[in-house]
């Protein structure tokens, strides 16, 4: 591989190790913090594609639509929590087994209405920078992946920022170290858990969002991130921002280097090799303290 | 647990063997009665679950290890016998050995996982496990790559009218011997080594449970027996493709008829099997196959939520509530 | 816990009934004998059913004719259809429904490569008339003699030398060749690559992708760097739909003078209108457009009336691609139907060898493997196309042929000045 080609893939693999950390975020927070086996995220993610495209056939930009469903799709978390404590925490021993078969049927749940009400085709979306690039002297890069990265970055900042800088936030943080240091804050850690899962599965209404301007989505396309985000939120060292951040990069950068000189046959593996490396290596990431 | 007096054990194992060979003698009437060749095509799989869900009991059920990941080793099953089949024309014993013997040592290997990684981690690997897997069929010209390969059944031997009936035969057998084996694990010091395994490993471990050995036990013998389900799969479809073979349907089926039928004992995995299997086969002649799987996928959640304990545990629970009356 | 003989009888039991359960379903499913019943599974969803679903259309069109015209044999005709999904590895299931629980009389292959060449060892087994539905090289191995494909090619070898005609005539040097890993391009890709030598092209780039790869940049970077004269792409419709937009976002680099080949989905008509300008310049195989040379006694005729039937239906508007040889294949078993009077599948088998058939789509006379006698593939440029317009694809100009000579109606510019 050519040195400017190797360029122009580092490149395209930031960008889309950014837009990677987007859709792996909510999972950072469920799985990284609150410990829940959160496996059905990327089939919300997938899910939050699907109202995207819904809303646009309307007429509506993607985004917008993200934006628009966040409110629902924290709303929906609240209650998978509500019904997964019930179900399980609240009952004590044994949620291992069951709450992994719990989320794997949801994820299977979602995947099968997808198909029954849109079918297997892919789906796309339009928008005025789907299909147009941003010429960098020789470079030119697709403006759909720049708008991904920007909404990624902003994103990411957000949770950080409301994570570290508010009361609840710190609350969420806590929850998963010390939870008798939260009783002491006068917090209450059942209520504290379910408003967290609310906003880890609010990011995927954004960031399914993303998903569909950047490349079209079908129904099954939710078994090959959960590769890529579990990855991420391992790599990242559970629960950290950041790190959630640097995981996505390093990711992006190593499919975008295998895509350009292996070709894409081989790319699936990458996160999945990557994802087995870190857990053999390194099970508490980069950034993790465990 | 109180031990049974011997000729006890040595009764319960003659009337299994019994029963065993009932089933064997039914399919081989069943193959020489029934005319329509679409049973046969709808029985095989059936049997084919009822051996993955054994399979998968064996590790998840017993040891409370999960394995997202069994579609994998159903495949590794199938194009080790496709890998046979295009290199040497082997036959179908041949392939089923060594289809054993291949997916028995990827179950060795995620044993060895078990070592760093539990619970969720341990799930998670075995999805990696599945990925990679079928990239590299993928990627593997020689068994078809993505394209997939054609694969033409020998001509039938003389008792039986089709392949597919023979296939039927067969998968009957191989059904009955997993749940031999996996009853035998699960009535033996294996059985007990592993619950404690479940319940609580590092206690079982400060008692002097060998966990290690057990568990790298449990896996081999659970992905052989997968391997096996999916060695005769090439032969009985004529064809095949990775998307369909590494199917996540494998994966969530071998999972919950388990769950479904109670993860207790080795007959909740082949009534898991039977029931859900059957339901899907007559489902899908009568309406679409996205139906039959939101079926699947809502019978385990409900069962996983509600009946922790699957259709053994309910039943139990009925006819224990009957008797204190 | 004990362990009663019971609860084995109980298992056993349990297994016999829901087998006998299975069996009386299904032969309840054994139909009456009255109308002839022909089955096929056609993609009615996922990537192939842009064409799937108008083939669909021309075939009903076909069962119609035929019904209000007394029928088969004084039978009527019923169409038993399951969709595949696009997907290969469903169609061996459907197919032996088709056989076994449904009975039906005569079997039409489903829609495209991927799909065939799974059923085609059960159909050898069963020894059934198979009539093919666009499947390239599938019965070069398996050599099955009651096979008839109808599509207006033989084989990739000779559906390649056109495109590899094409890059001598610009002078291309140098190729770079970009496939999905699927029956279907890998085919086509491999009648390329046999050709290289004879028409001195040096493969700069030679790749496979796997099927559902949505993301293509990385592969389009690869290839411009690579600088090639030519480029030539086996990809599905999905995938054609990525890789031209990737082409245009990204850009090929000004050396390439031709850019195409074999990509399924540049006839459809959505696909057409959608792409719009970003088609211009792109060279690419097709089995009929509106030009004077593919005038066959009765397609135009055919074509209004698929047109108004396709509006109701909401499926491919123009129907230029795959409706017509459709309804052709309801032609090909009505003349073998009717001229033999029989459905042993045999003997309409040996009249199909033996004798020409008339279509919509031109005579055929079949060769040794099933294949048409004289294939017909044609590859044309498209040109001046505009974005959002449907109506322009109905006139001649838009899809210029471009060979072979016998079909030509222009000849071929560069990628880059048809581009513009």
């Amino acid at each position: 591989m050519s040195f400017e080609l190797l360029g122009e893939a580092i490149i395209a693999g930031v960008l889309l190790g950014c837009f990677y950390a987007a859709v792996s975020v909510g999972l950072s927070v469920a799985f990284g913090l609150l410990d829940v086996p959160q496996i059905a995220h990327p089939a919300f993610l997938v899910l939050g594609a699907y109202g995207a495209y819904f809303l646009g056939s309307f007429g509506l930009d993607p985004l917008l639509a993200g934006v628009l469903l966040t409110p629902v799709f924290f709303l929906v978390g609240l209650a998978v929590y509500r019904f997964y404590h019930a179900a399980f925490e609240s009952r004590g021993t044994d949620a291992g087994l069951r709450g992994l078969a719990l989320f794997f049927g949801i994820a299977f749940i979602v995947e099968v209405v997808l198909i029954l009400s849109f079918g297997v085709d892919q789906r796309m979306v339009e928008a005025a920078y789907i299909g147009k690039s941003v010429a960098l002297g020789d470079v030119r890069i697709p403006m759909r992946m720049l708008v991904a990265f920007g909404v990624a970055l902003v994103l990411i900042t957000g949770l950080s920022l409301y994570l570290s800088g508010t009361f609840t936030g710190r609350a969420i943080k806590a929850v998963a170290q010390d939870q008798t240091a939260l009783a002491l804050m006068g917090a209450d850690p059942v209520r504290i858990k379910q408003w967290a899962f609310g906003i880890a599965t609010g990011t995927c209404a954004l960031a399914g969002a993303l998903l569909i301007i950047v490349a079209p989505v079908e129904p099954g396309l939710g078994r090959l991130y959960i590769g890529r985000t579990f990855c991420i939120a391992v790599l990242a060292g559970l629960g950290s921002m950041p790190g959630t951040l640097v995981a996505g990069i390093i990711l992006g950068i190593a499919e975008s280097i295998v895509l350009t000189s292996l070709g894409a046959s081989w790319a699936p593996a990458v996160a999945f090799g990557l994802l087995l490396l870190v857990l053999a290596v390194r099970p508490a990431g980069l950034f993790g303290q465990r | 647990m109180v031990e049974r007096p011997a000729h006890l054990a040595v009764k319960r194992w003659t009337s299994f063997i019994v029963g065993a060979i009932a089933i064997l003698v039914v399919a081989l009437l069943l193959a020489r009665v029934v005319g329509n060749e679409y049973f046969f095509f709808a029985g095989y799989v059936v049997l084919q679950f009822i051996v993955l869900a054994t399979a998968w009991n064996i590790l998840g059920g017993y040891a409370g290890y999960v394995n997202f990941g069994s579609g994998a080793f159903f495949a590794a099953g199938a194009y080790t016998a496709v890998a046979l089949i295009k290199a040497f024309a082997a036959p179908l014993p041949v392939q089923l050995v060594a289809a054993a013997m291949v997916t028995g040592l990827m179950g060795f290997a995620i044993g060895a996982m078990t070592l760093r990684l539990r619970g969720i981690f341990f799930s998670i690997a075995t999805v990696a496990i599945a990925v990679i897997c079928e990239t590299i069929v993928l990627n593997w010209g020689f068994v078809g790559g993505a394209r997939g390969a054609t694969v033409l059944q020998p001509p039938a031997p003389a008792f039986f009218t089709s392949y597919t009936r023979l296939l039927f035969v067969i998968m009957t057998l191989l059904a009955v011997l997993a749940v031999a084996l996996a009853r035998y694990i699960e009535t033996s010091w294996i059985g007990r080594g592993l619950r404690a395994i479940r319940d609580d490993e590092e206690a079982a471990e400060s008692v002097g449970v060998p966990t290690l050995k057990l568990k790298l036990f449990a896996a081999t013998v659970s992905g052989a027996l997968m391997g096996i389900a999916g060695a005769p799969f090439p032969l009985y479809m004529n064809f095949i493709e990775p998307t369909s073979a590494f199917s996540l349907n494998y994966a969530v089926s071998a999972l919950a008829m388990p769950i479904i039928g109670g993860t207790a004992s080795w007959a909740g995995p082949v009534i898991g099997a039977i029931l859900l299997g059957s339901v899907q086969q007559i489902v899908t002649v009568t309406m679409s196959s996205e139906l039959n799987v939101l079926v699947l996928g809502l019978l385990l959640v409900a069962f996983v939520v509600a009946a922790p304990e699957g259709i053994l545990g309910l039943a139990r629970r009925l006819s224990g509530k009957a008797g204190a009356r | 816990m004990k362990f009663p003989f019971r609860a084995v009888l109980e298992v056993v039991g349990a297994i016999t009934a829901a087998l006998s359960v299975c069996a009386v379903l299904t032969s309840a499913y054994a139909q009456s004998k009255q109308p002839i019943r022909i089955g096929l599974s056609i993609s009615q969803t996922g990537p192939l059913s842009g064409a799937g679903k108008s083939g669909l259309v021309a075939l009903e069109i076909w069962r119609d004719d035929v019904n209000t015209g007394g029928g088969l044999l004084g039978r009527p005709v019923e169409l038993v259809v399951y969709d595949d999904q696009s997907n290969p590895s469903m169609t061996p299931g459907i197919y032996t429904k088709l056989l076994d629980v449904d009975k039906v009389d005569l079997l039409v292959a489903p829609y495209a490569t991927n799909q065939t060449a799974p059923i085609m060892p059960l159909v050898k087994q069963r020894d059934r008339l198979l009539i093919g539905n666009f499947a390239l090289d599938v019965n070069a191995q398996i050599r099955h003699d009651k096979y008839f494909n109808n599509q207006p090619w033989a084989s990739a070898r000779d559906s390649a030398a056109p495109y590899l005609g094409l890059c001598r005539k610009l002078g291309a040097k140098t190729i770079a060749i970009l496939a999905a890993d699927a029956e279907f391009a890998q085919n086509l890709a491999g009648g390329i690559r046999a050709g290289l030598k004879d028409y001195g092209l040096q493969p700069v780039y030679d790749q496979n992708y796997p099927p559902n790869t949505v993301e293509f940049s990385s592969m389009i970077r690869a290839i411009r760097a690579k600088k090639p004269d030519a480029v030539f792409v086996a990809s599905y419709p999905s995938d054609s739909t990525a890789i031209i937009r990737s082409v245009n976002e990204i850009g090929i680099g000004d050396n390439v003078v031709l850019f195409g080949g074999g990509m399924v989905g540049l006839q459809y008509a959505s696909i057409m209108e959608s792409l719009g300008s970003m088609l211009n310049g792109v060279v690419n195989y097709n089995t009929w457009a509106p030009e004077k040379t593919m005038d066959f006694p009765g397609i135009r005729g055919f074509l209004t009336r698929y047109q108004a039937r396709a509006k109701q239906a909401n499926v491919d508007p123009l129907g230029f691609y795959l409706p017509p040889f459709d309804y052709a294949i309801g032609q090909i078993l009505a003349q073998a139907v009717t001229a033999t009077g029989s459905l042993d599948h045999k003997v309409l088998a040996n009249y199909l060898r033996e004798h020409e058939i008339k279509t919509i789509v031109g005579s055929i006379r079949y060769g040794p493997t099933g294949e048409w006698a004289n294939p017909r593939i044609v590859y044309v440029q498209f040109r001046g196309i505009a974005d959002k317009n449907l109506e322009q694809f109905r006139s001649a100009g838009k899809q210029v042929i471009v060979a072979p000579d016998a079909f030509k109606t222009g000849e071929v510019k560069p990628f880059s000045q048809a581009r513009n």
